[in-house]
């Protein structure tokens, strides 16, 4: 049972392996490199944030 | 630092993409005793065969005490630097680009040699378990940090959803067997006072006190991985110091609890070299359900822990992406799941490589090498904060109290450990300084010319006293 187990392991861990690099290309080939590195740090405290103490 | 970014509109999806701010207090707490609370279940025990069962207990209060500090700082920075990256972030802003990277470095080998002790911690209690000939352990060593990949992929809510419930139970393990081996009445079943006598309790001396500083720190190690949640939850000011606090308390408990139980039930000697000293504590006990119950615990709560330092792990890739203190592809989010998909990815085959070429104990000793270096920093960086920008001068959602007490005392317990690390395992030690050196030199006369030095600077706050 317990080699069945550890194929089952193996496999399930390709399967998942494989889904993510299927999304991964399609991600990266339906959106524009823009968008996918337009995040920016600090943008809660650059609008909500005044710093007035 | 005078260079402050103009503001920016709120990410809009399918304009902009940034990370999603959906996690509370909850989750934050999630993340930090998820993280750390494996080390309740194996990592701290090596601590008893350093300088005896006695010593594991007094490294677990003092270790407690340069956490307490760890958090108390953290919760006070973070607050206020609230972006993921946590410490990288901190650093950026407070002592400069060449220690933020160095930090972020630190964040990376903490968290991923941390996943990679999980991983293998999983699969040898499997193999163990099966007591099968001939099974190896990879198969569920690449089942975890798969899965836990994948859910990462998908979304941190869910993640950390999932992280909540997994240490909980974890966590009710150790409750249970607390409980079970009736505490409140020593010779009913805990023999504390036949195992840890005035002969054995220091068999190495206060030198040994000293060497089991090395894995005293599994106690409580990761507990500052909260702060890379910071751009993730709704609320950094409140959420961020009160799921950090709440964290070291419950970690405090859970590791007096442990302590007490397995210094009860099992020799000093075995402690110090057993993987799973709950659950062999819980097989001492003859009881088949606290055996049951221990073994899902342990398995539990390395999952919890490597699923947290993957989460930690990439948001501090990500930040050096980011900032472009590495290609700026790594900086990509999923427009779908809003996760720093490239960066789990890229670091997902180098877990498991790892998690192949290293055995247990070397992995742990990387991990903990690089929180000790990173708690070193925070020691100096508080300090840096308050100088250059004193209470009052900005806006902070928690004020640690006694300062500069707690940062004194972190940076003397750092050196304590360094010194007990180097006992140990002082090859490691230097290759591991050597390598940050090296990288540094990389950094600076290579990589920085890459870096947009204006925009690095995110937080809008007023220029640093002194300046």
């Amino acid at each position: 049972m317990w080699f069945t187990l550890s194929y089952l392991a193996w496999g399930i861990s390709a399967a998942l392996v494989l889904w993510m690099l299927f999304d991964w290309f399609k991600t990266d080939t339906t959106y524009s490199e823009d968008v996918l590195t337009s995040s920016r740090e600090g943008e809660l405290e650059a609008v909500a944030e005044e710093h007035r103490v | 630092m005078t260079d402050i970014a103009a503001p920016l509109p709120p990410a809009i999806h399918g304009d902009r993409v940034s990370l999603l701010r959906v996690l509370g207090p909850v989750h934050v707490w999630a993340l930090g005793v998820g993280i750390v609370l494996v080390g309740e279940f194996t990592g701290w025990n090596f601590s008893s065969d350093k300088g005896g069962a006695l010593a594991a207990l007094i490294v677990c209060w003092v270790v407690g005490l340069l956490y307490t500090s760890v958090a108390m700082i953290d919760s006070e920075v973070t607050s206020t630097v609230a972006a993921a990256g946590g410490q990288y972030a901190q650093a950026k802003h407070i002592v400069g680009p060449l220690m933020a990277f160095n930090v972020a470095l630190f964040l990376v080998f903490a968290y991923t040699m941390l996943q990679v002790s999980d991983a293998i911690l999983v699969g040898d209690l499997m193999v163990t378990v099966a007591a099968t000939e001939g099974l190896v352990r990879h198969g569920f060593v690449v089942l975890t940090i798969v899965v836990l990949a994948w859910l990462n992929y998908r979304g941190v809510l869910m993640t950390l959803n999932f992280n909540f419930v997994v240490t909980a139970l974890a966590y009710l393990s150790i409750l249970i067997l607390f409980f079970s081996v009736q505490p409140w009445s020593q010779g009913a079943v805990l023999q504390l006072g036949q195992l840890v006598t005035p002969e054995n309790a220091l068999p190495y001396g206060w030198i040994g006190v000293i060497a089991a500083f090395h894995f005293g720190i599994w106690y409580y190690l990761g507990i500052e991985g909260t702060t890379q949640a910071a751009e993730e939850v709704r609320s950094p000011a409140r959420s961020l110091p009160y799921g950090t606090m709440a964290g070291m308390i419950t970690l405090l408990i859970a590791a007096a609890l442990t302590w007490y139980v397995c210094a009860s039930l099992l020799p000093w000697e075995y402690l110090g070299f057993t993987f799973f000293p709950l659950y062999d504590a819980a097989r001492v006990t003859g009881s088949g359900t606290l055996e049951f119950i221990l073994f899902w615990g342990t398995v539990l709560s390395a999952v919890a822990s490597a699923n947290g330092c993957i989460n930690d792990a990439a948001r501090a890739w990500f930040s050096l992406g980011r900032d472009r203190y590495l290609p700026s592809w790594f900086s990509a989010v999923h427009p779908k799941y809003r996760t720093p998909y490239r960066s789990i990815l890229f670091l997902l085959p180098i877990a498991l490589a790892f998690a192949f070429i290293a055995d247990l104990n070397q992995a742990i000793t990387f991990s903990i090498l690089s929180g000790v270096l990173q708690y070193t920093f925070m020691s100096i960086n508080i300090i840096m904060f308050r100088r250059k920008w004193p209470l009052g001068s900005i806006r902070r959602g928690y004020t640690h109290p006694f300062h500069p007490v707690p940062a004194i005392v972190l940076f003397c317990l750092c050196v304590v450990t360094f010194f007990a690390i180097f006992l140990g395992y002082g090859s490691q030690l230097i290759a591991m300084v050597a390598f940050y050196f090296l990288i540094s030199l990389w950094f600076h006369f290579y990589r920085y010319k890459f870096v947009r030095r204006g925009e690095q600077f995110t937080m809008p706050w007023p220029k640093p006293q002194g300046y």
